[in-house]
């Protein structure tokens, strides 16, 4: 069971909820994935079009939310769109992002820890999105963070876990739990996550553009339970060279006189 | 009498509170929170503020993000 601060997950799977093509395809999905978190961002409201409204869409029973702070650029975007989420949802659950650069989305390290630090003593429970640094995240479980969220590959790229050295080094580290988030673009890259030890993964695009998304919420539902099944038993280690799996006495041998005998 | 929401100007009667401007766009004021000259109001208490000529409203909520 994963634990973030001191509230259970049986589902290792974080669902965001931009990019579907309908609240009711979003859903579906979400039902599909288990996920018992999703995350949602803060807007104004289109005045042309009020009505659209995704609190109305979600089970707000069975789904904790957890509100980000996409759009911010700086630190001090970043605090007031978490006020204003927190006000807006009754939650002080919070996936800080600041992502000065809109062609990267890479997120910023100096003003995500700033913003972490002031937010944590304002009593919010911070989950930030960050760049896959292992420093960075000793910095922020320090400024009391609940969780550390490290980037795979920058947001929407569907590249996979190209950050896998670091992250690695980040959950060997890790007091709080680590969530992968971004770049997650296929299922296998979610169960590579669990492989490598990581606590949970949020997927969002990969989902939301699918073909068809309730299916690959599924097929990502399993993946993440693979994944961690696998890093629970204990993977093998690689090897450069060839070890037989079938006995190697009583073998019915010819002498090949290609192969130097060793 | 004219104020400035979420960046429109807009002109509505005296004595209009937060709640009656929300209610007038067609919004739920339910899962909306406002900032009322850069300070929050949480949809509860938008029956208390009654608004003033010129004042800064932004009506914000939440949408799809990962």
């Amino acid at each position: 069971m994963l634990t973030i601060a001191g509230t259970q997950f049986s589902s290792r799977l974080f669902v965001g909820t931009g990019k579907f093509a309908s609240s009711q395809v979003m859903c579906q999905a979400i039902e599909a994935s288990g996920a018992q978190m999703v995350t949602v961002a803060l807007r104004r409201v289109d005045l042309h079009n009020p009505q659209d409204d995704i609190m109305g869409a979600l089970d707000l029973d069975k789904i904790r939310f957890l509100p980000n702070t996409s759009g911010a650029r700086n630190a001090e975007e970043a605090v007031r769109l978490a006020r204003l989420a927190r006000a807006a949802s009754g939650t002080n659950w919070l996936k800080l992002e600041v992502t000065p650069d809109p062609r990267t989305l890479l997120p910023d390290p100096i003003d995500t820890l700033k913003a972490a630090e002031l937010l944590v003593r304002e009593g919010f429970i911070v989950l930030p999105y960050m760049n896959a640094d292992p420093i960075l995240a000793l910095r922020l479980q320090d400024a009391g963070v609940s969780a550390v969220m490290p980037l795979g590959s920058p947001i929407g790229t569907n590249q996979g876990i190209k950050t896998a050295m670091q992250v690695e080094i980040i959950i060997a580290q890790a007091r709080v739990p680590v969530v992968v988030d971004a770049g997650i673009g296929a299922p296998s890259h979610a169960a590579q996550a669990m492989e490598m030890g990581a606590d949970a993964v949020l997927v969002n695009t990969a989902i939301a553009v699918a073909g068809d998304p309730v299916r690959m919420a599924r097929a990502f539902k399993a993946a993440v339970e693979a994944g961690r099944e696998a890093f629970a038993a204990g993977l093998g280690s690689a090897s450069g060279t060839a070890s037989a799996s079938s006995p190697t006495t009583g073998m019915l041998t010819a002498d090949l006189g290609f192969i130097e005998d060793r | 009498m004219d104020i400035i929401c979420n960046g429109e100007q807009k002109n509505i009667s005296p004595l209009t509170t937060l709640q009656d401007l929300a209610l007038t766009l067609g919004l739920n004021p339910r899962g909306i929170v406002a900032e009322l000259n850069g300070k929050i109001v949480e949809h509860g208490s938008f029956a208390e503020h009654t608004l003033r000529e010129g004042d800064r409203v932004e009506l914000i909520r939440f949408v799809g993000g990962g």
